[in-house]
């Protein structure tokens, strides 16, 4: 379909709140329309998102399905994506069906509030990935904290007052820092306009303070190493979709702030910094690896291994090459299919015996043989086993860490031997052994509404695991632009003296 | 076509067998997937024929893969001489262990997933020996040790079968890890992990270094080293040799097919695969010379001891695995290959054949509880003496004799001919042909022979195996007495150009080949000479003097206790990575994340909650609240941005 000139990301990231509005004029009591109109409306936001991978001209580096509209004064309501951003979109519209149905059963209490969190928050995220104006982006970035904040602080665990403010605390701390920066950006450049910024060359001692700036709030976000505590504590207290979208989109934010502003507006400080961020993704991934080995609760340990798999984006993105960045969206777009499911996968058995213990567990396989296949699927995709997404990633960063530098290869690899262990250890103790625990002996295998969740994510896993061509295509160019500015900033910093 | 159908009908068979099994039921699983390798094999010995003899290669692109940069892949088919050794090997033993598993098995309620993963393992493998690039070598690598995992844990209530699965997985990966940093190196280097490519930009990196952790090292060694750790793991070589016999876990038939006659010589053939870089690598040759033979040593000494069946057989693939790897590192590839492909033949047969003893004795394997079972199992007994004779290397030098005895003197006159320091490979060879001897015939002598130990009604209801298991072992009989002396000519003879063409590499001037036709008159005997002590001495042992063999035992008592427990490796192992690793996970986790970290955090929450408790409570539902406050400081802040950045320059 031809979509030339349509607002189309307008409409998917505002379609969610056309659905929420919706919502909120539904009774309270009719739960079966709330979730139906929450579905449809998350559905059709994914199949009109698919039209925006369509019409997507892949030979281009530049902002595509541009809109630009005057906002307030001299910021401008202005969207548009790229071959770095675009499947960010598809992913976030993706995923939303499957938590909508993932919630279906699971969220009994305050459904209404519950479906319109979630779809505001769906249209804040697409929005970050859309957002070509900083004060745009900002608002969609930390707008999304809210309903986030809100589904932890109210459908969560116990223990989810703590959790959900100390997700607020860490992330707010960074996005102070960022909220400065942003000023600073727009005092220096007169525009708050992304594509002009990308042009605008800052003072190297400017883009040091800039880029530090940024990276407290993106850092937190990925997270890495050590401002990474808040996560474990926020999935295990948020309800399963919650998990998902903290997992599969919220992670992202931070890989994709410093693909958009980091590098290529501070390409001089990202250089000099970039073994600081080595130095901190390598730590994520051997140190939460092995914290990973000693969980006891399965959101936890998935949580840590997160956190291990960003160590391999972050290290991607700051090697500057193709390989690199590339694998570092790879992984992204891949840790989002495949952390959901482990999610989703935690989220079956607590629905079933309310208890996330791995101990309480043990022996599933004779009851739920499905199950069993399905969460094989996921723990190989977390692997990184050739033949799945998980693997395509993780291979790509660590090429490109060898050109880089040796130490961080030689370190960085050895966190695939970690991965096999921790992720075989749980499910072990999960899946396999003798089913012997009395709570155990009436679980039932996965229900058609499971399966539905479950098959696309499989299907999606081991597809692009064989064939990652449709997602490497998209980026290509555009990370090809990204890597040959970088390279010209940095001759450019050759040349020039430093005074 | 052809080539796409080989590699193809095992995963065809596996994704119905294991997505439909259930549906189909065991039977039709079964022949579905047992037909679809039968078939693959049939064309395997076709592209066998057409390759070998008919001077054919090919390459044929399958899907475009992981394309990024100047990084480009894709899935395709590499067929050349070696790749059709392998085919034929895989595919035949394979084909052979779903015929007998059909028997084995036939009590087992899982069996559509049984045949699911052997197909599956059989696909992963025959990726790996067609890739025509490193990517697609790696995803058979893993592909198999995922098969691998799968089926070592097929009983999974069995909590030792489980930890063995996932050692398995877990050392193999340390393998892997230093053979993926060799996959990134040559990248690196070259730019092209296509094996054509790599080929030809190796020679211009002749004596260059790089700066690899910190030090100036000569970058083929280096890079040929960690790819050869690849190989140590797979092949299970000293040091990473560990996860092998716990492997024994699993089915026999998978001890047969993965663990004896395809997937351990990955390793192998990843090196003959490689010969154009490990050629120009001599110092990385010296350590696979020396990594093979202390393998081939060390397997054979902790052999003599084993009481397990499966166990001994899984030290002699150990040790024979070891021989592969000292032909290829004196770069007698065309041994080594020899020696994969024979081996394949007989030790499949032996694997095979202990399974039809365990299938006999109703799940018994522990050999001290055997004894006098030729009389019960004659066909098996018949068939495990072929595979006997075939692994000791009976024969007449320069006149011939079972498969294991063209192949494996091959190599011990390679190991001659390849000059090492004192000899010393050749010397370790053939005391190690010794070992072999005395443990393959202490098998035979404590499983068939003398008085049973068994208990009475174990031995009453012994019995011989169906026909579904005993004609696999008829096959590969066959194969140990004949492989050897068919295909020396071609492997190793004077047709060896013309069979193996460039699929193989020499570093010229090196000349292996000549220096083995010009050996001491003695050399060809040394082993054979080994072999008869070996078995003569098993006569003595467990023949002649039963009493000997706990005599013995008592007497070097330290030395006994030190290869029964397999030279303590596994409990050094576990004190100096396993415990560790749980114990720093756990200081990581309370210590760094709980108390330095969260204590920081939750300091500051504490004096902010302190703060805001003054306004709002922090409790349940009030959770609204700190939303609300932020969206009102989002909005102070924006408010104020606009205003002042009214007057921006």
């Amino acid at each position: 379909m031809n979509i030339s000139g349509a607002p189309i990301l307008s409409v998917v990231t505002f379609l969610p709140i056309a659905g929420a509005i919706f919502i909120a004029f539904l009774s309270r009591e009719a739960v079966q329309n709330i979730r139906y109109t929450a579905l449809w409306t998350t559905i059709i936001t994914f199949l009109i998102s698919l039209l925006i991978w369509i019409n997507f001209d892949p030979t281009t580096a530049g902002f595509q399905f541009v809109e630009e509209r005057s906002w307030l004064g001299p910021i401008k309501y202005k969207m548009g994506v790229d071959g770095i951003s675009m499947l960010f979109v598809i992913l976030t519209a993706f995923l939303m069906p499957l938590c909508i149905l993932a919630s279906w059963e699971a969220i009994e209490d305050r459904v209404k509030e519950y479906m319109i969190a979630f779809l505001v928050l769906e249209a804040l995220m697409i929005g970050v990935f859309c957002a070509l104006d900083l004060v745009l982006f900002y608002l969609f970035f930390e707008g999304g904290l809210i309903p986030m904040f809100l589904i932890i602080g109210v459908w969560g665990g116990p223990r989810r007052v703590y959790a959900s403010f100390k997700f607020f605390l860490y992330t707010f701390l960074g996005s102070v820092l960022m909220l400065l920066a942003m000023m600073a950006m727009y005092w220096h450049a007169g525009t708050t306009d992304i594509p002009t910024l990308l042009q605008t060359k800052f003072p190297p001692d400017m883009q040091f303070w800039l880029w530090l700036a940024f990276f407290a709030s993106f850092a937190v976000k990925m997270p890495m190493w050590p401002v990474h505590t808040w996560l474990p504590d926020a999935h295990v207290e948020a309800p399963t979709a919650g998990s998902v979208i903290l997992a599969g989109i919220l992670l992202k934010m931070g890989g994709y702030g410093f693909l958009r502003f980091s590098l290529p507006m501070f390409p001089d400080a990202s250089a000099e910094l970039a073994p600081l961020v080595f130095g901190l993704s390598l730590v994520a991934i051997v140190a939460t690896s092995l914290i990973a080995l000693v969980q006891e609760d399965m959101k936890k340990l998935i949580a840590y291994s997160s956190v291990a798999h960003m160590g391999f984006v972050t290290m991607g993105i700051f090697t500057f090459t193709q390989q690199g960045i590339d694998g570092a969206i790879f992984q992204m777009l891949s840790h989002g299919l495949i952390s959901s499911a482990l999610f989703l996968c935690v989220g079956v058995v607590y629905d079933r015996l309310h208890t996330r213990e791995i101990s309480a567990y043990g022996g599933l396989v004779e009851r739920m043989p499905i199950y069993a296949v399905v969460f094989m699927v996921f723990t190989m995709g977390n692997v990184g086993l050739p033949g799945t997404s998980g693997f395509v990633g993780e291979f790509l960063t660590l090429l490109s860490a060898f050109k880089a530098n040796t130490y961080v290869a030689f370190i960085a690899t050895s966190g695939v031997i970690l991965s096999a262990a921790y992720a075989l250890y749980l499910y072990r103790r999960v899946i396999f052994g003798v089913l012997d625990k009395p709570s155990l002996k009436a679980m039932a295998d996965m229900t058609p509404r499971e399966i539905a969740i479950m098959t696309p994510l499989v299907v999606l896993t081991i597809l692009f695991g064989f064939y990652p061509a449709p997602i490497l295509d998209v980026t290509a160019v555009s990370v090809k632009a990204l890597v040959t500015s970088l390279e010209a900033a940095g001759q450019a910093a050759a040349v020039t003296p430093v005074p | 076509m052809i080539y796409a159908l080989i590699v193809l009908l095992p995963l065809a068979g596996a994704l119905i067998a294991g997505l439909f099994g259930r549906l189909l039921g065991p039977r039709p699983s079964e022949i579905i997937t047992t037909a679809f390798l039968i078939t693959a094999a049939v064309l395997s010995w076709i592209v066998f024929v057409r390759v070998g003899f008919g001077g054919e290669t090919a390459k044929v692109p399958l899907l475009r893969w992981i394309t990024s940069g100047e990084l480009d892949t894709a899935w395709t088919l590499r067929i050349d001489t070696l790749t059709a050794v392998m085919l034929v090997v895989v595919n035949t033993v394979s084909a052979l262990v779903h015929l007998y598993s059909i028997g084995y098995m036939h009590e087992d309620d899982s069996r559509p997933r049984f045949f699911a993963y052997l197909s599956l393992f059989t696909f992963a493998m025959l990726a790996l020996v067609t890739s025509d690039n490193l990517l697609q070598m790696f995803f058979g690598w893993e592909g198999v040790g995922l098969a691998s995992y799968l089926l070592i844990g097929f009983w999974y209530k069995n909590p030792e079968a489980n930890a063995a699965a996932i050692k398995a997985f877990v050392v193999n990966r340390v393998g892997d890890f230093g053979f993926a940093l060799g996959i990134f190196g040559l990248f690196a280097v070259t730019d092209s992990i296509n094996l054509d490519a790599v080929f030809a930009a190796a020679p211009d990196q002749v004596g260059k270094t790089m700066s690899f952790l910190g030090y100036d090292v000569d970058i083929l060694t280096t890079l040929a080293l960690l790819l050869f750790m690849g190989a140590m793991g797979k092949s299970a070589q000293f040091l990473l040799h560990t996860w092998l016999p716990d492997a024994m876990e699993g089915p026999t038939p998978v001890s047969a097919l993965i663990h004896a006659a395809t997937m351990v010589t990955a390793g192998v053939f990843m090196v003959a695969r490689l010969s154009p870089i490990f050629e120009l690598a001599p110092k990385a040759l010296e350590v696979v010379v020396f990594i093979g033979a202390i393998t081939a040593f060390f397997a054979a000494t902790v052999g003599l001891v084993q009481n397990d069946i499966k166990r001994v057989i899984a030290y002699s693939t150990c040790s024979q695995l070891g021989y592969m790897f000292v032909a290829c590192g004196v770069g007698a590839y065309a041994a080594g290959i020899f020696h994969l492909f024979t081996h394949a033949a007989f030790k499949a047969l032996l694997f095979l054949g202990a399974g039809s003893v365990i299938h006999g004795m109703h799940h018994e394997q522990d050999m001290r509880k055997m004894g006098g079972l030729a009389k019960k199992l004659p066909i098996t007994w018949v068939m495990m003496l072929i595979g006997t004779l075939a692994l000791t290397g009976v024969g007449i030098p320069h006149l011939g004799g079972f498969a294991g005895f063209h192949s494996k003197d091959a190599i011990i006159e390679a190991a001659y001919a390849g000059h090492t320091p004192s000899n010393y490979a050749f010397w370790v060879l053939v005391f190690a042909a010794f070992m072999t001897s005395f443990y393959s015939w202490r098998l035979m002598f404590l499983t068939f022979h003398g008085a049973t130990r068994a208990d009475h009604h174990t031995y009453d209801h012994a019995h011989e195996s169906p026909w579904v298991m005993l004609i696999p072992l008829i096959v590969l009989a066959t194969g140990a007495v004949l492989a050897g002396i068919v295909f020396q000519h071609y492997f190793l003879g004077e047709g060896y150009a013309e069979f193996w063409r460039a699929a193989l590499f020499e570093a010229p001037g090196k000349d292996i080949r000549h220096h083995m036709h010009e050996l001491p008159e003695w050399v060809p005997w040394a082993p054979t000479i080994a072999m008869l002590s070996g078995l003569g001495l098993a006569v003595i042992y467990y023949v002649l003097a039963p009493g000997l063999p706990a005599a013995t035992a008592r007497v070097f008592k330290p030395i006994y206790l030190f290869l029964l427990n397999k030279w303590y490796f596994d409990e050094l192992y576990d004190r100096l990575f396993v415990r560790p690793a749980f114990a720093i996970g756990r200081f990581l986790w309370k210590g760094v994340d709980g108390a330095v970290i969260d204590g920081t955090i939750d300091g500051t929450a504490k004096s902010v909650a302190w703060a805001t408790g003054r306004i709002v409570k922090l409790q349940t539902g009030y959770v609204y609240h700190y939303a609300f406050a932020m969206l009102i400081g989002v909005a102070a802040i924006l408010t104020y941005f606009i205003l002042a950045g009214g007057g921006a320059p």
